[in-house]
């Protein structure tokens, strides 16, 4: 910036020798490096070497073990199942809510719009008490369930449910940008060409969406993995029954089992985070 | 919360942007971190690092009446943690795309550096950072995973909406859930139109 002044000797003689400056702003620079890098280490890397080092405090063999307890593995598997289940039903419905969002027009959209966001903002305990108060024992839909012979409330489609509203916003909002700049010509050349409805989709409008679909997929399964405060309040976090790894975290917190929480916490924060970089690394080197 | 948030988040997306050096694409992949990790976990890493069993913890303890788990602290804490991304995210494209060119201007009309960072670079930025302020806002109104761990649920103490709603939710009290549940879903509502209006209104902004 200072090398573009050139300042007349009126204006010298007010503003400082540009040398000066270079060597305020240097300073400045480093400064303001200084603080964000010490910023993101303190309140993000601490804890998170603070965790790694709690889960191996009583050495690796502690963890395994902690690890190896059957409620940690049946609180695993339930999480797969919930998460896998979530990523099929939003990998269609999301795709598709992303599709009517981007390329039609009709009344009430803005609200449409909107309502997609909302799981974002609200609190997931007033999500699973929502969906307790529909499917609840004294529910306003208990007594169709009775009749089905359902059970939705403590059970695992309960669970299902309240992960599915926590993840709405992920696959349409990772799809629509892409479905706005890819446009609509491609589609009608295809068309024009002799192309049906469906051979469309697959052969020209999907491989354009492939990144922005895999990116929701990944990002709705990794939300799905972590999501506690819904699946607690609607399925109550029962041992071996409705506890997954989250609320086995919970769990052994309040008991006191110290290092089967930290070491539970640690792979699911890692799972998590590996989902997550890994397809941020390959969105990039695809780029 | 919000305020320090937005502050800190604009100086990241400002540096991110503007400044070349060693680490950068670390500090990148780093503000993406919180979106990645679970809440509960963030948590528990919280109360692992600033615990009463923790170094830090026991020394804050020992000295002082300080505590930051199981009190407000620790809740700011771990809504800074959660909430990190958003505001960076929010003003790091729209800086990006900012001319240099009027900051150029300004520098040679002889404004000083705060001059122009204060009357030329940050009127630019205002749209996106109150949006993703706003946006980290009302998720820490409704954040529950991290702030259970890290706040225990001490009523009146260090007790939040979600967690309330919890405990009432809990206890079976249906009155109790359903006032604050409401009062929680407006405000969320009403907060992510806001934050729709001022994305669009940037975007146009952007457009002109």
């Amino acid at each position: 910036m200072t090398t573009i002044a050139q300042p007349t000797t009126e204006v010298n003689a007010l503003t400082p020798r540009p040398e000066s400056i270079r060597s305020v702003s240097v300073w400045r620079r480093r400064l303001l490096i200084g603080v964000v890098v010490a910023y993101a280490a303190l309140l993000i890397l601490a804890p998170l070497t603070a965790l790694v080092s709690g889960a191996f405090a009583k050495g690796i063999g502690a963890s395994f073990t902690a690890l190896r307890d059957p409620a940690v593995f049946s609180a695993f598997r339930l999480t797969l199942f919930i998460a896998l289940i979530t990523v099929v039903i939003h990998a269609l419905l999301g795709t598709t809510l992303a599709w009517v969002l981007v390329r039609y027009r009709f009344r009430g959209k803005w609200l449409l719009n909107g309502v997609i966001d909302l799981p974002f903002a609200v609190s997931p305990v007033v999500v699973g008490y929502m969906l307790l108060l529909l499917f609840g024992r004294t529910g306003v839909l208990a007594p169709v369930l009775e009749a089905l012979n359902m059970k939705v409330a403590f059970a695992v489609p309960g669970m299902v449910l309240a992960t599915l509203f926590v993840t709405l916003p992920f696959m349409a909002r990772e799809v629509m940008p892409v479905l706005e700049s890819f446009g609509v010509e491609q589609e009608h050349a295809a068309a024009i060409l002799g192309a049906s409805g469906w051979q469309t989709f697959w052969m020209v409008t999907f491989p354009a969406l492939r990144w922005g679909f895999i990116y929701g997929v990944i990002l709705t399964f990794a939300r799905a993995l972590g999501e506690f405060g819904a699946v607690l309040v609607v399925g109550g976090g029962i041992q071996g029954r409705t506890e997954t790894l989250t609320l086995f975290i919970y769990r052994a917190l309040d008991e006191r089992q110290y290092v089967g929480a930290y070491s539970a916490a640690l792979v699911l924060g890692l799972l998590s985070l590996v989902l997550v970089v890994g397809t941020e690394l390959l969105r990039k080197r695809e780029k | 919360m919000a305020v320090i948030n937005a502050i800190m988040g604009t100086l990241t997306a400002y540096v991110l942007v503007r400044y070349e050096f060693p680490g950068k694409s670390l500090l990148n992949a780093i503000v993406d971190l919180p979106l990645a990790i679970p809440t509960l976990v963030t948590g528990v890493m919280l109360v692992v690092l600033y615990g009463p069993q923790s170094f830090i913890g026991g020394w804050l303890k020992d000295q002082t009446d300080w505590r930051i788990i199981f009190a407000p602290p620790g809740i700011i804490l771990a809504l800074l943690f959660v909430n990190f991304p958003f505001v960076v995210r929010a003003v790091q494209p729209v800086l990006q795309s900012l001319d240099l060119e009027s900051e150029e201007a300004a520098a040679t009309l002889g404004a000083g550096s705060a001059t122009i960072f204060w009357r030329v670079t940050l009127p630019a930025l205002w749209l996106p950072i109150a949006s993703g302020a706003l946006l980290s806002f009302a998720r820490a109104i409704g954040e529950f995973g991290a702030i259970v761990i890290v706040a225990g649920n001490i009523p009146l103490r260090s007790q939040t909406a979600a967690v309330y709603v919890f405990g009432e939710v809990e206890s079976a009290n249906r009155q109790g859930a359903s006032a604050m549940s409401i009062v929680m879903l407006s405000l969320a509502f009403a907060m992510v139109l806001l934050v729709d209006w001022l994305r669009k209104r940037g975007r146009k902004d952007a457009e002109e």
